[in-house]
């Protein structure tokens, strides 16, 4: 009987551990998940505030400024349909160029601008990154679908 | 003529892999010696041919042979030749041909360290070898192939990459393969145990120092990876949590949970499926590195060029293993048995707790690895797991197995008494939580995680430090000297110790760099001075310099200390001839309590440039770390008992041999293990 016990113990005393964790895998992933939305979709508005998430799409031509303390740098990034501000403290990667694909992780702050903490360039000369394609891919798919339906037809 | 020399020497390595994959299986079922001598021979020719083969793909990029495309896209007559010798795993085809030559060492290995083995074992494990062999060597010739031909040749080869242009880089691929490879050999074990139907400490025996070499060369070759990052990638980063490093990461993981698991089944005869069940999906983790970093379902620095086949192909190999080799564990699991029973608090106990906590964390890894990439393969959204979500988890779960690793080596196998223990290390478990609590202080401002942490490192230093004191003092009435006592603790014990010191310094190095980095990216204009970390650095000029295949802009910077100068550093923008893109070169002052580190960013107007400056505490502590607990992998895979056979068939007389006997009865008398209760 005491062996028993011992055992069952043991087996419920994995069972809650095991419980324990998986519960606690799972919250840390619901948290901590990053979502992807493009410009067009921040314009919208349909973005949670003070959440992080990535935007992706090129780096608008002739938007890039940098402020006077050299390191704070303002761009925008289009998706060839809308164009959202984005403003970053640190050093851009060697590829980060206008025109070209752009992924940026960070949260959106009031008046629409988007505060990167991280800004990800292709990283050799082939390759765009996957979220800008994507981004600029859904901006041309709405596009082709508002010239189906013109106004005034 | 040499790529098709090579081409050659692998089809004739695929066809001797063949054989080995068969044969010897054949042989073992219905006991035919002749063919289950086959395996060893196949092994070694395997070996020589795909050595031909990759001795032709390095000779051809010695000479600067560019009608080959491989080299003609990863190397440049230009780059200096110990690069060129690199280069040949600089891409994806020739890191393929590494990967198979390395097979083909582990093959070979088995065949030549493991005359001691039952006939019909080997033959199993060397079976089971050569089918793995054949999914790789046919995945290079099918998929892959580096030797074929660019028509019309180049003029000239497009470089390597300059990131890749490193020393770092020349070993950490081959480690990390022996380590990756390495694992095959444990698979073959417990697939051969399956397969046979006979799994007992024998068998944990043999496949415990594979295990071990191969979990070894993995620490050094992801500590490598890391520390190559760190330098290379310019932005002080040594862990990025990226899909491609997890990768890496979830193998070891399950790994050192194998290692673990086959230490209970080795010395008590336990969780025998269990130990089964860890080969195996350590190795089919090792599978889903080789398929996620080689598909091109990931892009980062190791994505290599895209060929949907090549995915598919690893894919369905993956899946052909994985679902064979359960399917078999399914089938006759239950011929293995199970093992004894064990009490609450115990040896057993504390390893099973280690191994679910490092199985959960495995798994952990994976969901956050693959669901961002499983979304959106099925179109349903693009989302990124960054590293917040793994700190969230990897938090928790190592916090309990820091704390029971001070205690599991001293508990006793089967039964013990958790009152005893915990008073026996209560002064080491008090002086470390209140030196650790007080460390942090001398790093930055004072914080409880840091705190945590120092406690937790010092706590598995001290507690492995007074088990080895314990064992040494407990044989002085037998009045053997310390060198015997030292000798007598046995290398295996002794590795133990180092690993889990090694775990500890990691912890330690990892607390500070995380709790106290400064990182500053600046302006600076030449003769102006920043302040970081308590230190300044001021920079001096802007040159031009000359590389072999670069020219470069170099930051002339001199970093004080208290006002005096302590050292220059001189981090470049270096523009490889045969690049577009412009490469930062970082320049480190390393030391033992902090790395400095500065790089280059952005040319601005006036002089200036942005500047990353950097101060990283304790860095060094995270690579010195993983190397502890390589040198221990290694030192306890080279105990004496795993050789003890070999010695016994040679009749050897010496004082070694004695104790070496003495030990072995010892080993496997269940409750030998030396015990600082007495």
């Amino acid at each position: 009987m005491k062996k028993r016990q011992k055992r069952l113990l043991l087996v419920a005393g994995g069972l809650a551990g095991l419980a324990m964790v998986t519960g606690l895998v799972l919250n840390a992933f619901r948290d901590n998940l990053v979502f992807f939305y493009t410009p067009s979709d921040i314009v919208a508005e349909i973005v949670p505030m003070e959440r992080t998430f990535r935007i992706g799409g090129l780096v608008e031509d002739g938007s890039i400024s940098r402020a006077e303390d050299g390191v704070t740098v303002h761009f925008r990034v289009t998706d060839t349909a809308v164009a959202v501000p984005v403003v970053y403290h640190g050093i851009l990667p060697n590829l980060f160029r206008e025109g070209q694909g752009v992924v940026a992780v960070g949260n959106l702050e009031e008046g629409g601008v988007f505060k990167a903490s991280q800004v990800m360039a292709r990283h050799d000369e082939e390759y765009m990154p996957p979220e800008a394609a994507e981004a600029i891919k859904r901006a041309q798919r709405e596009g082709a679908r508002t010239v189906g339906h013109p106004e005034g037809y | 003529m040499i790529a098709e020399l090579g081409l050659f020497a692998l089809i004739l390595a695929l066809l001797l892999a063949i054989a080995q994959g068969t044969l010897p299986l054949i042989g073992a079922a219905r006991k035919d010696a002749a063919l289950m001598a086959v395996g060893r021979s196949a092994a070694y020719g395997q070996l020589v041919f795909i050595g031909i083969a990759y001795a032709m793909l390095t000779y051809a990029f010695v000479t600067d042979d560019f009608s080959i495309a491989y080299v003609a896209n990863n190397s440049n007559s230009l780059l200096p030749v110990q690069y060129k010798i690199t280069a040949v795993w600089g891409g994806h085809e020739g890191s393929l041909l590494l990967w198979v030559l390395i097979l083909g060492l582990w093959s070979a290995a088995v065949a030549t360290f493991s005359r001691s083995l039952p006939r019909e074992v080997l033959a199993r494990v060397l079976g089971v070898m050569g089918l793995v062999a054949i999914g790789f060597i046919g995945f290079t010739l099918f998929t892959s192939s580096p030797f074929e031909r660019l028509i019309p040749a180049a003029m000239e080869g497009r470089d390597l990459n300059p990131m890749l242009q490193d020393p770092g880089l020349i070993i950490h691929p081959p480690m990390l393969y022996m380590g990756y490879v390495g694992f095959s050999v444990a698979f073959a074990f417990a697939i051969a145990a399956l397969i046979g139907g006979r799994l007992d400490a024998a068998w944990a025996r043999w496949s415990r120092p594979w295990t071990a070499v191969a979990w070894a060369f993995l620490t050094v070759g992801i500590g490598l990876g890391s520390w190559w990052a760190y330098y290379v990638l310019g932005w002080g980063g040594w862990w990025f949590w990226d899909p491609v490093e997890n990768a890496s990461f979830m193998p070891w993981l399950m790994g050192t949970a194998l290692l673990h698991s086959l230490a209970v089944t080795e010395k008590r005869g336990g969780f025998k499926n269990w130990t089964v069940m860890l080969a195996i999906l350590t190795f089919s983790l090792v599978l889903l590195a080789a398929f996620l970093v080689r598909s091109g379902v990931l892009t980062s620095v190791h994505a290599f060029a895209v060929d949907p086949d090549r995915g598919l192909y690893l894919l369905a190999f993956m899946a052909v293993v994985v679902a064979g080799s359960l399917t078999l564990f399914a089938w006759r699991a239950g011929k293995v048995g199970l093992g004894g029973g064990f009490g609450l608090v115990s040896r057993e106990s504390a390893l099973l707790t280690n191994n679910v906590l490092l199985v959960v964390s495995a798994a952990a890894v994976l969901l956050g690895t693959l669901y961002p990439l499983l979304l959106d393969a099925f179109g349903l959204g693009k989302i990124s797991v960054g590293p917040p979500y793994f700190e969230a988890v990897f938090l928790p779960l190592m916090l309990p197995l820091l704390l029971l690793l001070g205690f599991g080596p001293r508990l006793r196998w089967k039964q013990d008494s958790p009152t005893e223990q915990l008073w026996r290390l209560r002064w080491i478990f008090g002086a470390s939580l209140v030196f650790g609590m007080i460390w942090p202080l001398f790093v930055g401002s004072w914080s409880f995680l840091a705190g945590i942490g120092a406690f937790l490192g010092l706590w598995i230093i001290g507690s492995s430090l007074k088990d080895l004191v314990d064992r040494l003092r407990l044989r002085r009435e037998s009045r053997q000297t310390l060198g015997i006592r030292v000798r007598r603790l046995g290398r295996s014990y002794v590795g133990m110790q180092f690993a889990h010191i090694g775990v500890a310094v990691v912890v330690i190095g990892i607390t500070f760099v995380l709790g106290y980095d400064d990182e500053r990216d600046v302006r600076m204009a030449v003769g102006e001075t920043v302040e970081v970390g308590g230190y300044g650095f001021r920079l001096d000029s802007l040159d031009q310099v000359q590389g072999p295949n670069f020219d470069a802009e170099q930051a002339t910077v001199s970093v004080f200390l208290d006002g005096q100068l302590m050292t220059t550093l001189t981090p470049q923008m270096r523009n490889y001839f045969s690049q577009e893109q412009p490469m930062a070169h970082t320049s480190l002052h390393r030391g033992f309590f902090r790395d400095l580190y500065v790089n280059m960013g952005e040319e601005l107007p006036g002089n200036a440039w942005v500047m990353r400056v950097y101060y990283k505490p304790f860095m060094n502590w995270v690579w010195a770390g993983a190397i502890l607990m390589a040198v221990g992998g290694f030192l306890a895979a080279s105990d004496r008992r795993y050789r003890v056979r070999v010695r016994r068939e040679d009749e050897a007389t010496d004082e070694d041999a004695k104790l070496a006997a003495k030990d072995a009865v010892k080993a496997n008398d269940s409750g030998a293990e030396p015990n600082p209760a007495g």
